[in-house]
């Protein structure tokens, strides 16, 4: 591309500016843009980077709390307080486009992106996190169109291959363990699958850093790798519906190097560990140098001035426009005090890293790209990044709410033999163990992860002696791990818990109870760790926003995540909106992904999710099945799986009575009297249980429950969704206690064995635990392989 | 025992190693960067897990050629101990202190997983706090992790009692079904002739706490604290 590209509106709409943006930025610089500053703007004002569809939307979440360190939108991600001088940075974002289009680069590039994120404020990464949602990969032996069927069959295959692959490429290599996610399975992703990394890292409160750029005349350095033309305004592109050209669109997709990007965070973590020497920093990542250099200024209240001549690149000839909007991975634009650009340099050639003064901070507030002695962009840093145009969407609810929510589970027969549809359920792969997945990302590397994937969150600790950290003897301080030929007594020490959480299905139906359920599962399933919800990221994914239909489910969700955040007292502290999520065929379910963190105040109230010997008592605390036309049935996985029938209203959730369950759960723990704890979700009682029996490796303990005194259907009974319930074992002495808390609690029954008995009012039902763990533990791994 | 421990561009079990080594087991333990050409004051070096030079090549090809690889070879001919983990046994392979070479996981997948070992001898540094037969739980995560060796090597390190560990099932049963990777003779670590370098697959610093799930990694390096205890003064005598 020359430089000297006239600005006609075929241009203008290529690059996804409206005619009345274009007057807007018009207005603003007071003259017509050059081409360079047409890309600039583009990618700046993208869905991706401005949030102008959402804005408005995302205001209702709460977002404040005394915790919190760096709120939403503030910085590149969010920081909370967790005690004793520790804070958490973590962020989740989507990277669905790129991995529609190349799984395994897409899914890396996203992994890295969200990682810079996190080490950008100053964070050690400690944890990556994948919330993933594909197309089947069943093939159905019968139906008409099966060689269709079989082809999108194999593209998913391909796809959830490739993903699974890009992410442990990037996570393993970079040694920060992937240790939890989930994976769904459903129709709606044919085509857009979705892809959305997480990062947490750790810090101390006086270890924060910003991305902003402060003090006139300072440096503004460019670190890490050298700009090439790939990934070309992949922000651009994330904004867009995808069709078939998509394909064509490969060059906007990035290719990472986690080794490279392995350099870069511990080259960064040394030098913003230098006493005064960063003033600011920020990585590269959508829009590259452009949103990286705009932003700082803009924060910082000033201006900056970088040579693109200056840039390290990889390629030769590359245009303004190109350098400004390459998507080049692993690279970070960093602020250094004045005088001291030496110390940088010399960190970053220890780590053989780029590591260029480009430019300084400046006092104008403009962002100013000069080649040389000539300008090739002049834009106010302050405008483009905040003034972009701001959009209230028409919503309209879509019809098939209504229909759907005139559904009675009345109207389906019920099954002949219910441990056949256990033994189906457990088969799904949306319900099956992720091990095939899990088992290919290093999840123990940094010797953190306590609670391992599997059970109902992950548990990591937390505050393990790093040099880079600067605090020694937090460990020993900690006492319990003693000295050589000492058993460990129990360990002291600080402790997190973490879970994503969302079903696309009961958004589909209802939006807003989707978003509460979405936020209440994510609590739920903290507090069976033992752990005490504490903040949210979330990652929204959602077709085109211009529909008024897909603009409803976006807002009906959003205020019923807002909802659910205000119940359990856990504010969003940042995350990423995802639009444009369509196939040719469809927009995908809205899925509105919940990560929560969770702090875990004491380690003996770390709790797992299956039994743990013969002899325990097993209760049911909450409702066993809720008193509406469904029965707990809409939406479910049953419905879908045996009935082929995504319809009802989805359970409800009574966000009051959810915490009043949730407090009791932990209130159990704390007192000691739970040895088991697992909430109840896709499959519902039946497959809890199951879980229960099987999910600790190969150590199997069967279960005698007794569901004869529930005389509704038994398929509501055992694999109705009814929302708000927690599977508890418990030692005998204790039943008593936990049966008078004043909460719906039921005695089920009694663990041991090596099957796991059920009997109901409609007659007993009896599965060998081995058998069920065979099928659970191995779907996916025989369909895949 | 005065550890140190090599940090490769791309290591990234270093750390683990320290913690390990420095807060659990409480020994002076320090790190090496790649560029230097010597050790400095230390017993026992650790080669550890990671994608040294992101895997490039080969894996552990690079690492061999840097300046710390050059002091480590000098370090092991002295006699001095060396433990290699995970891509540290690549490397140590690669740097032919170690026969043999780790090839593709037989499954082509990269593997997370807890595995068991069952130890073969007790006669060396590595493992003399350990039973013979003794089963050890430790987590593998590699994804190049199969043991390849000539048949007459592999032959020769049988008949010198150089096989230190072997992936068995829990109940120390040594079957193909327990072999996580493909390995010959479902071999996890070797040792070299001169018994002073070890490398292995699985991570014993990854099990060196119960808080973890299993501390039976501990007895590695415990084994090595006993060595360095009966060695070290007879080289007081000696001096």
């Amino acid at each position: 591309m020359k430089t000297d590209v006239a600005i006609t509106p075929e241009v203008i709409a290529k690059h996804g500016i409206t005619p009345e943006e274009y007057e807007r930025i018009k207005k603003l610089l007071g003259r017509d843009p050059n081409i360079t500053e047409l890309g600039i703007f583009s990618v700046m004002w993208s869905e991706h980077c401005s949030y102008k569809n959402s804005r408005p939307e995302l205001k209702k979440f709460p977002r404040e709390a005394p915790f919190i360190l760096v709120k939403a939108g503030e910085e590149n991600a969010g920081i909370v307080d967790v005690g004793d001088g520790w804070a958490i940075a973590f962020k989740i974002e989507s990277h669905n486009h790129p991995s529609a289009v190349e799984p395994f680069q897409g899914a890396a590039t996203g992994m890295g992106g969200i990682i810079r994120d996190i080490f950008t404020m100053g964070a050690r990464p400690i944890l990556g996190f994948n919330s993933l949602r594909f197309g089947p990969i069943e093939r159905k032996e019968e139906g008409k169109e099966k060689r269709e069927e079989s082809d999108q069959v194999a593209q998913n295959r391909h796809l959830f291959t490739g993903v699974v692959a890009g992410i442990a490429h990037y996570g393993n290599c970079i040694g920060i363990p992937t240790v939890g996610g989930e994976v769904y399975f459903d129709e709606s992703y044919n085509g857009n699958p979705l892809v959305n990394a997480l990062c947490l890292g750790v810090l101390r409160h006086e270890q924060i850093k910003r991305g902003c750029a402060k003090g006139v005349g300072n440096p503004v350095i460019y670190v890490g790798s050298a700009t090439g033309r790939d990934g070309l305004a992949g922000a651009a592109f994330a904004s867009r519906e995808l069709t078939e050209e998509s394909k064509e669109d490969r060059p906007a997709v990035q290719v990472g190097d986690p080794f490279m990007e392995k350099l870069l965070l511990e080259a960064c973590l040394e030098v913003m560990r230098k006493d005064g020497l960063v003033v600011g920093i920020q990585d590269m990542g959508a829009a590259g140098l452009t949103c990286s250099t705009c932003e700082t200024a803009s924060r910082g209240g000033t201006g900056n001035e970088i040579d693109l001549d200056l840039v390290p690149k990889r390629e030769t000839g590359m245009t303004p426009y190109e350098i400004m909007l390459s998507e080049s991975q692993e690279r970070m634009l960093l602020v250094a005090q004045k005088g001291r650009e030496k110390e940088v340099e010399e960190i970053f050639r220890k780590w053989d890293l780029h590591g260029v003064t480009i430019g300084r901070v400046t006092g104008d507030g403009m962002m100013r790209v000069k080649v040389g002695k000539k300008v090739a962009a002049e834009i106010p840093a302050k405008q483009l990044a905040e003034d972009a145009p701001i959009y209230h969407r028409e919503a309209a609810q879509p019809s098939w709410e209504i229909t759907n929510s005139k559904f009675q589970i009345s109207s389906i027969p019920e099954p002949k033999d219910c441990a056949e549809v256990l033994v189906n359920l457990l088969g799904s792969p949306t319900i099956a163990s992720k091990n095939w997945v899990y088992r290919q990302y290093d999840h123990m590397v940094q010797d953190g992860t306590v609670v391992l994937p599997g059970s109902d969150a992950v548990v990591i600790r937390i505050d393990l002696q790093r040099p880079d950290l600067g605090v020694a003897a937090a460990v020993s301080a900690a006492g319990g791990r003693g000295p050589l030929g000492t058993a460990d007594s129990t360990p002291k020490g600080k402790y997190i818990a973490f879970t994503t959480d969302c079903n696309g299905a009961y958004c589909y139906l209802d939006p807003f109870e989707g978003g509460k359920i979405a936020v209440a599962e994510a609590a739920r399933n903290l507090v069976c760790s033992g752990a005490r919800p504490l903040a949210v990221t979330d990652c929204l994914n959602f077709g085109n926003p211009m529909k008024p239909e897909i603009f409803w489910q976006f807002r009906r969700c959003v205020e019923g995540v807002a909802e659910g955040c205000e119940a359990f007292d856990t504010p969003v502290t940042g995350g990423n909106v995802s639009f444009y999520n369509e196939s040719p065929v469809s927009a995908i379910d809205p899925t509105p992904v919940i990560g929560m963190l969770g702090l875990i105040d004491d380690p003996k109230n770390i709790t797992t999710q299956w039994f743990k010997g013969s002899g325990d008592a097993v209760l049911l605390l909450g409702e066993i099945c809720e008193r509406t036309p469904t029965l707990g049935l809409g939406g479910s996985e049953y419905l879908k799986r045996i009935h082929k029938l995504k319809t009802g209203a989805p359970p409800r959730m009574d966000l009051p009575h959810a915490k009043r369950i949730h407090d009791a759960c932990l209130d159990f723990i704390h007192r000691g009297w739970v040895k088991s704890a697992h909430d109840c979700s896709e499959g519902g009682l039946a497959v809890a249980l199951a879980e229960c029996c099987m999910s600790n490796g190969d150590a199997m303990v069967g279960a005698g429950i007794d569901l004869s005194q529930f005389t509704d259907r038994l398929d509501a009974v055992l694999f109705g969704e009814t929302q708000s319930r927690i599977v508890l074992s418990c030692g005998p002495q204790h039943v008593e206690e936990i049966l008078h808390s004043g909460l719906p609690v039921t005695r089920l029954g009694t663990t041991g064995g090596t099957s796991l008995k059920i009997s109901a009012f409609q007659g007993a039902l009896t599965w060998d635990v081995a058998g069920l763990r065979d099928v659970w533990w191995n779907t996916i791994g025989r369909l895949m392989d | 025992m005065k550890f140190g421990i090599i940090q490769f561009p791309g290591s990234n079990c270093d750390q683990d190693a320290y913690h390990v080594l420095a807060d659990v087991l409480g020994q002076p333990t320090r790190y090496i960067w790649h560029k230097d050409n010597t050790l400095g004051d230390v017993d026992c070096v650790v080669v550890p897990g990671g994608f040294s030079y992101g895997d490039y090549l080969r894996t552990g090809a690079i690492a061999r050629f840097s300046p710390a690889m050059k002091a480590v070879i000098e370090h092991a001919k002295d006699g001095g101990l060396v433990i290699g983990i995970c891509n540290g046994f690549q490397i140590l392979c690669e740097a032919h202190l170690l026969p043999g070479a780790l090839i593709r996981n037989r499954e082509l997948k990269f593997v997370c997983d807890h595995v068991y070992i069952r130890v073969e001898t007790t006669d060396s540094p590595f493992t003399n706090a350990c039973r013979r037969d003794q089963i050890l739980r430790i987590p593998i995560a590699h994804g190049e992790g199969s043991y390849f060796a000539e048949r007459q090597m592999i032959e020769q390190l049988e008949r010198e009692d150089r096989v230190l560990v072997r992936y068995c099932d829990k109940n120390g049963n040594v079957t193909d079904a327990a072999n996580p990777n493909g390995s010959l003779e479902n071999i996890a670590g070797v040792c070299n002739e001169g018994r002073n370098v070890f490398g292995l697959m699985p991570h014993p610093e990854r099990a060196s706490e119960k808080l973890l799930g299993s501390d039976d990694g501990r007895l590695i390096l415990e084994s090595i604290l006993r060595a360095g205890a009966t060695v070290q003064p007879q080289m007081g005598a000696n001096a």
